[in-house]
């Protein structure tokens, strides 16, 4: 007898509800962590592509159950971002899409499916609808949607949907639903989030209220925004066999020569043709009539052929060594008297556009150094990717590879555990390389590696200057204060020995060994 | 009675010496502080290659190369003010005629913030204050721990509080008496030349006993004096003074061996490490014995020399303080005998056999 197996069609919500571990919602406390932070970044974003500096506010609110365990909670996240037209808002919510373009450029979450899982993780922890609220501003009114995700048929269900005038011009979204989290157990990685998200993004406000009410604020260094990045094509190093046959399906190319030419960066007329060749493949043929053998063979191809020009880099948007530093010195309550003094150190370095298997990246490197920096830890790494702070795995991450296996510290006058250093490593790609799919550390890509490296020599130089600059006025003020402990005590001593009365006085010498320097006898 | 005449009052000028020493030097630096210079002295170099032998004076002696300690140093600024400050705490001993030890100036010196990192610092500096003075630790009342004793018919005068003028006879403890500082700071009543007419001193405790006890100071007409291995300085002083103030011969008592043979030397010619002190060695004393040659001739019992023993020997023998024919001899023969004999070995011939035979003879010698 046999069992006849059940093959049922999934939607995409649903693929995503029965695989939310990979989407980092494995426990209530990791849950409440991700939804916070996947909503932050798509605020982030929202405001980023309109080149506005961000204002985000966002409110855990504890509503059921220990507040020591998990129970239920509200979150509200408020962005003053590009907002969600009306009609848009349910699907934009409420169904998980693949998006239909092809076209690249850097964002921190892709097509926003991290938001939606969050919601989904809500509504099936909780059974709630979600509250979505939102202006594209000036005089478009302000939509206030009330929501749930039918999992199975992948599509929203309105709840409740109404309209109000927009007299104050308010543009941006705010959401707010209901979740199952463990927030005494998340809250430190919380905290150390929207701190860290608070150095790589110093032109953003962060408001947060946590449940037991505490305020905490994180105010912007800058209002400058960095370029936001263009939409580029792919580069033909960076596809693969199942996004050709999409593009393939969707191009109104007549031949394959053309179907090159407008669907990827960096090639013309003539690359496409000298390709081709090398290809193998007619660059008459119609590109619907590609067999599977031969769009295989093209990718192959494309992989293999190496006259194309490098990725273009204008899709990314790295925050700029001008940015870093705003961001690295607010948060670490680096002042630029201190910096002018001699007493801290901030150093950033932005490396040229490179590229690593068909996608341009950009490393940016900053160093800081002043005794507010624990030494605990030797070496303080702070990573980032795509403006996001990586929390978990460090030490499994390629900056981790290089900062404590690579770099001769000694060089650069460092002792670690010793000299309080901080290092802050931000890699900018179209397509960051995990080394899992959990997203939280980078890895050892030969070429990545090698801009993490050369970013911080290049950076280490000044930090090398700054040292030894220190070491220098260390060791003048010990020698100056060898001099002020015991000058009065040779003149005490010598006129107590002398049978003298009245002390000489050292004022002179002291003054001199400040005015003459390091000059001294035998 | 007529009350015997102090012999001088060496001690007394000696202490005002000392004490002119250590102002002169407060008032070198606190000048140059007024005239806004940074205070600076020479001093001696005590570097090996600056301690030289002397035959003149038959001591080591530091050379001619001298060191600047200068406050304008960084590196010399701590030492410099710690040696003002040894300089300070020694003149207040030395005027309250108070004593101290070594261990004493290390923790003095922390009531002054002035701490020592060690006992050894806190030596090298006395060693230092010695150098720039010229006088030893024990002028400034600063001494190490006393072993030797002295013994015999000679009357001492105190100098130290409250014993100003009590006179002591030092046959008056059977054990001998021990030379401490108030020892070390007395006058010596001038003796009849009938009554003390040499110094003999002895390594051994054992035999300065056997020595009171067969009443050789009597016999003899000896101050004897015990200096329990390598004598201290404080011991040499006095065998100089004694040599000196008394006008009276020194003869020397050791084991027959590479180091009691030393012990003589150090008495005669000093020490290199006392190589910036003067006053402390006696050129003109003997040593009597036990020789090698002795070892020969009176067929004393004896044992094999050690390689340690040899070695030392070896050293000694390139030293320029035994060029001597006497010390040349007696290396000589005890390369050959490869024997050594302690004092007491004469006890084979009859406990009285050295005080009888052996003594009266080592003491007709004129010099080494």
């Amino acid at each position: 007898m046999t069992v006849a197996e059940v093959f049922q069609e999934i939607s995409a919500a649903d693929f995503f509800y029965r695989n939310r571990d990979i989407a980092g919602f494995t426990s209530p406390s990791r849950a409440v962590y991700s939804t916070i932070r996947e909503l932050i970044e798509n605020s982030l974003d929202a405001c980023e592509t309109i080149g506005v500096p961000p204002d985000i506010y966002f409110r855990i609110s504890h509503e059921a159950g220990p507040i020591d365990g998990p129970g239920t909670y509200t979150i509200r996240v408020e962005d003053n971002g590009i907002g969600i037209p009306g009609s848009v808002i349910p699907s934009a919510f409420g169904q998980v899409l693949y998006g239909s373009k092809y076209k690249l450029r850097q964002t921190r979450g892709t097509f926003g499916l991290g938001g939606k899982m969050a919601l989904l993780y809500g509504q099936i922890t909780t059974h709630s609808e979600a509250k979505i609220i939102s202006s594209t501003g000036l005089k478009n009114k302000i939509t206030e949607v009330a929501l749930r995700i039918d999992i199975q048929q992948n599509r929203p269900i309105v709840l409740k949907s109404k309209s109000h005038t927009n007299k104050r011009h308010w543009r941006g979204a705010i959401i707010e639903f209901k979740t199952e989290a463990d927030y005494s157990r998340a809250m430190s990685k919380i905290l150390e989030y929207v701190k860290q998200t608070a150095i790589i993004v110093p032109y953003a406000n962060i408001t947060f209220v946590d449940p037991r009410g505490r305020l905490y604020r994180f105010l912007r260094g800058t209002t400058k925004v960095p370029k936001a990045p263009t939409e580029t094509s792919p580069h033909p190093h960076g596809v693969d066999v199942e996004t050709v046959q999409r593009m393939l399906k969707l191009t109104n190319a007549k031949t394959l020569q053309k179907f090159l030419r407008k669907n990827f960066q960096r090639i013309g007329e003539t690359t496409a043709s000298k390709f081709l060749d090398y290809a193998g493949i007619g660059k008459k043929k119609t590109p619907r009539n590609l067999t599977p053998d031969d769009i295989v063979k093209l990718v192959n191809a494309m992989k293999n052929y190496e006259d194309f020009l490098s990725p273009d880099p204008s899709c990314l948007s790295p925050l700029g060594e001008e940015l870093l530093a705003t961001g690295i010195k607010k948060e670490l309550g680096i002042t630029d008297e201190s910096i002018q003094d001699g007493t801290a150190f901030v150093g950033t370095v932005q490396r040229k556009p490179s590229t690593y298997g068909g996608f341009p990246f950009i490393v940016e490197v900053g160093l800081a150094s002043f005794k507010g920096i624990s030494t605990e830890t030797r070496i303080l790494l702070f990573r980032f990717a795509n403006k996001i702070p990586l929390l978990f795995d460090e030490a499994s991450d390629v900056s981790w590879k290089v900062v404590n296996d690579q770099i001769d510290w000694r060089n650069y006058k460092v002792v670690p555990g010793e000299t309080p250093l901080a290092v802050f490593v931000h890699v900018c790609s179209t397509k960051i390389p995990y080394k899992t799919v959990g997203k939280e550390f980078i890895a050892d890509r030969p070429e990545v590696e090698h801009e993490i490296l050369n970013a911080i020599r290049e950076a280490g130089r000044d930090l090398r200057l700054f040292l030894s600059k220190r070491e220098h006025l260390a060791k003048e003020k010990r020698r100056l204060d060898v001099f002020e402990k015991y000058l009065p005590k040779v003149a005490q001593f010598s006129t107590k020995l002398a049978k003298q009365k009245k002390e000489p006085d050292i004022r002179p010498l002291l003054k001199s060994v400040i005015k003459y320097g390091a000059e001294e006898e035998e | 009675m007529v009350r015997k005449r102090k012999s001088k009052s060496v001690i007394k000028e000696r202490k005002e010496k000392v004490l002119s020493a250590l102002r002169n030097l407060g008032g070198q630096v606190h000048g140059q502080i007024l005239k806004g210079e940074f205070p600076s002295f020479r001093m001696p170099s005590r570097s090996i290659s600056n301690i030289l032998y002397d035959d003149k004076v038959r001591q080591y002696i530091l050379g001619k190369r001298t060191v600047k300690r200068s406050a304008r140093n960084v590196r010399h600024l701590r030492p410099f003010t710690q040696l003002l400050w040894t300089a300070m705490f020694v003149d207040e001993l030395t005027e309250q005629n108070k004593t101290s030890t070594l261990r004493d100036v290390f923790y003095s010196a922390q009531a002054y913030e002035m701490d020592f990192q060690d006992q050894q610092e806190s030596d090298s500096l006395i060693t230092d204050l010695e150098t720039v003075s010229a006088f030893s630790r024990e002028d400034f009342n600063v001494y190490p721990e006393e072993r030797s004793a002295i013994f015999g018919d000679l009357t001492v005068e105190y100098t130290i509080p409250g014993y100003e003028g009590r006179q002591l006879n030092l046959t008056s403890h059977p054990d001998g008496v021990m030379i401490g500082p108030a020892l070390t700071t007395a006058e010596f009543v001038r003796p009849d030349k009938k009554k003390v007419d040499k110094v003999i001193a002895i390594e051994k405790g054992g035999l300065f006993t056997r020595f009171i006890e067969e009443r050789v100071h009597q016999r003899f007409k000896a101050v004897l004096i015990h200096t329990a291995g390598q004598a201290p300085r404080a011991t040499r002083f006095l065998l100089r003074r004694l040599n000196q103030e008394l006008d009276v011969p020194v003869y020397i008592f050791t084991d027959g061996d590479p180091w009691g043979m030393h012990i003589a030397m150090v008495i005669i010619s000093g020490s290199a490490n006392a190589a910036h002190l003067r006053d402390l060695n006696t050129p003109d004393a003997i040593w009597g014995g036990v020789w090698a040659t002795d070892i020969v001739d009176y067929k004393l019992p004896s044992s094999q020399l050690t390689d340690l023993d040899i070695k030392r020997l070896n050293e000694l023998e390139k030293d320029p303080r035994y060029a001597g024919d006497l010390w040349k001899r007696e290396i000589e023969t005890f390369r050959k005998i490869r024997k050594k004999s302690e004092q007491e070995a004469f006890s084979r011939y009859g406990l009285t056999y050295i005080v009888d035979e052996y003594l009266p003879k080592k003491l007709k010698l004129k010099s080494n």
